[in-house]
């Protein structure tokens, strides 16, 4: 019988056969940290006599969730991490340099066939390039960075197969929200999802970022795809290592396998409070909005902030709206600047606010109030999320966010799309 | 490990950021504090009402959601005993592991809110001494109760200084 993606990566990192459901300690490619979670890891890293980490190259602390820091408690665990990644030697993103799974990516950190661990659960996202990355707690990121190994349960693999071709002005992220809609935010728990089919080797390597990242709101231990032409290229300009991608068995053993047609789907919105409540925009369609916001993990990439300035360009928000843009990283802010497209939206009426994950996790930089509605690219709508459990987050893409910041409602954004 | 207490109930999908909201989490470092906000959007009374050893019951994929590892600690630290649902999100399932806090799978459609529980692990049964049902939970692997008796992963590292499962 053969094997999975998932059962592959981890067979050579654990140097046995390992098989859906067994468990293995596998020796580590990364390890990532983000400032939520690595004071945690720090502590857990002294409770356990912790000295050096085992191969400070192979580790990186983030500080993007509240970046810069809007608190003095929370300047304190900044504080913190930077004396233990100056102390350790390890490679250290401070303020400004962006959210950590774009710079995993952006800085050649994740490659295809790697294992990597990150405390946050979108480190998924990196499976886009055939890479088992998954999110872990700050107790396994300390025992990560002593030793360079983890315990694993083999995860059995679900596959979704996308055929079609997506309409225009409907994109990687609405078909994301359409998988979560139908398989429910515990469809995969536990399992590997494998994204495959024409409709993902279309995509971008960014629109494939999107797919990956949220493979956790359908429960994913890791979103996998394989790698291709596009994967090799994208990761050729930001990496400097080699790296070997690693292709499923034809005959692998599949928990389950689904297969869509994605020719004629809807822009997709998830409507509050959960993520796999998620309806076709247009039983949405009307639903007036206060805050519109385009950035994180899922979305901030140039491609999702070149849609959006295509659509707002020349125009002005509604004046009863905000407009919140947080570009992924600062290499993403410099190119948009660069293309005019921080202009674009500046112009527009767009707030620019520094790269990180403040708005999306609530901790600053645009926190809503009682009873708003907000329409965002982020990929968790959970009440108080975004630091206000008052308030109602509805999810969807760039293009869908920018043409509801115009309107004041939800608005379908394919009438606003131009046709090439 | 034999653990008694009440059952606190909640329903399916109980996501990390009810547990511990992002908005406590990132302040503080001390979970006695963060503690006291365990369950506050869904229950604002919840931490008032706790019992030590009282017993967090639910339905299907408790802890959802982000990696924090706040999630565990601050129920750990509100004195919980151990989480009963019908199952669990993977990472909260192996943060709890790793902090010691123990999470078991049973058909908690067989308690009600107040319940008195028992839970022996040895024997693999919660009895729920309210209703005078036993009800069967599904059995840990031996390295998970291997890194729980040792008092969670950073217990099991200094003792040992890697992973041992022999």
């Amino acid at each position: 019988m053969g094997k999975t993606i998932a059962e592959k990566i981890l067979s050579q990192k654990s140097g046995v056969d390992a098989r859906a459901n067994d468990i293995v300690i596998a020796n580590l490619d990364f390890i990532m940290g983000q400032d939520g979670t690595s004071t945690l890891a720090i502590q857990a890293f002294e409770d356990m006599a912790g000295q050096k980490a085992f191969d400070a190259s192979k580790v990186a602390m983030v500080i993007d969730h509240s970046a810069p820091s809007p608190l003095e408690g929370v300047s304190a665990l900044h504080a913190r991490m930077r004396g233990f990644a100056r102390n350790q030697g390890i490679n250290f993103y401070d303020i400004g340099e962006g959210v950590c799974h774009q710079l995993m990516l952006e800085k050649g950190h994740a490659v295809p066939g790697s294992l990597v661990i990150g405390a946050d659960s979108h480190t998924c996202t990196y499976g886009a390039i055939n890479a088992f990355a998954t999110g872990v707690g700050s107790t396994d990121l300390a025992a990560g960075i002593i030793s360079g190994q983890m315990w694993f349960k083999v995860p059995e693999t679900i596959k979704f197969v996308i055929n079609g071709q997506l309409p225009s002005g409907v994109y990687s992220k609405d078909l994301i929200l359409y998988l979560i809609g139908d398989v429910t935010s515990d469809g995969a728990t536990y399992m590997a999802a494998e994204y495959t089919g024409e409709a993902i080797r279309a995509l971008s390597i960014e629109g494939r970022f999107t797919i990956s990242n949220m493979a956790i709101e359908m429960g994913a231990k890791v979103g996998l795809m394989e790698a291709d032409d596009k994967t090799a290229a994208w990761v050729s300009k930001h990496a400097n290592q080699s790296f070997e991608p690693v292709q499923a068995d034809a005959d692998a053993e599949y928990a389950a396998i689904k297969e869509y047609d994605v020719s004629d789907l809807e822009p997709q919105i998830a409507r509050p409070h959960t993520v796999d409540n998620v309806a076709p925009i247009s039983q949405v369609a009307g639903t007036p909005i206060q805050q519109g916001f385009i950035g994180t993990c899922t979305n901030g990439r140039l491609e999702d902030l070149r849609i959006a300035a295509s659509i707002v360009k020349g125009r002005k928000i509604h004046p009863h709206t905000r407009f919140i843009v947080a570009p992924a990283s600062r290499q993403i802010m410099l190119d948009a600047m660069r293309e005019g497209i921080l202009q674009d939206l500046i112009e527009a009426g767009a707030a620019v606010v520094t790269p990180g994950c403040g708005p999306c996790v609530g901790t600053h930089n645009g926190v809503p109030s009682d009873g708003e509605n907000v329409i965002s690219t982020a990929n968790r709508n959970f009440k108080g999320r975004m630091g206000n459990n008052k308030s109602f987050i509805y999810l969807g893409s760039p293009a869908t966010v920018a043409a509801s910041v115009l309107t004041g409602e939800i608005t379908d954004p394919r009438p606003f799309i131009k046709e090439k | 490990m034999e653990l008694k207490g009440k059952a606190h109930k909640f329903g399916d999908d109980v996501n990390t950021d009810y547990i511990i909201s992002g908005r406590y989490k990132f302040k503080t470092q001390d979970m006695k504090e963060l503690a006291r906000h365990v369950m506050e959007d869904l229950d604002p009374e919840f931490y008032d009402r706790v019992q030590a050893g009282d017993f967090i019951v639910a339905g299907k994929n408790f802890g959802c959601g982000s990696s924090r590892e706040q999630a565990p600690l601050a129920i750990l630290n509100a004195d919980i005993g151990a989480v009963l649902a019908k199952s669990f999100a993977r990472i909260f399932y192996r943060n709890s592991i790793n902090t010691g806090l123990p999470l078991l799978e049973c058909n908690t459609d067989e308690i009600n809110p107040g319940d008195e529980l028992e839970l022996d692990m040895e024997k693999g049964i919660i009895k729920n001494i309210t209703r005078q049902v036993d009800i069967p939970i599904k059995p840990l692997p031996p390295f998970m109760l291997k890194i729980l008796s040792d008092g969670g992963l950073a217990e099991h590292f200094r003792k040992y200084g890697t992973f041992n499962f022999k």
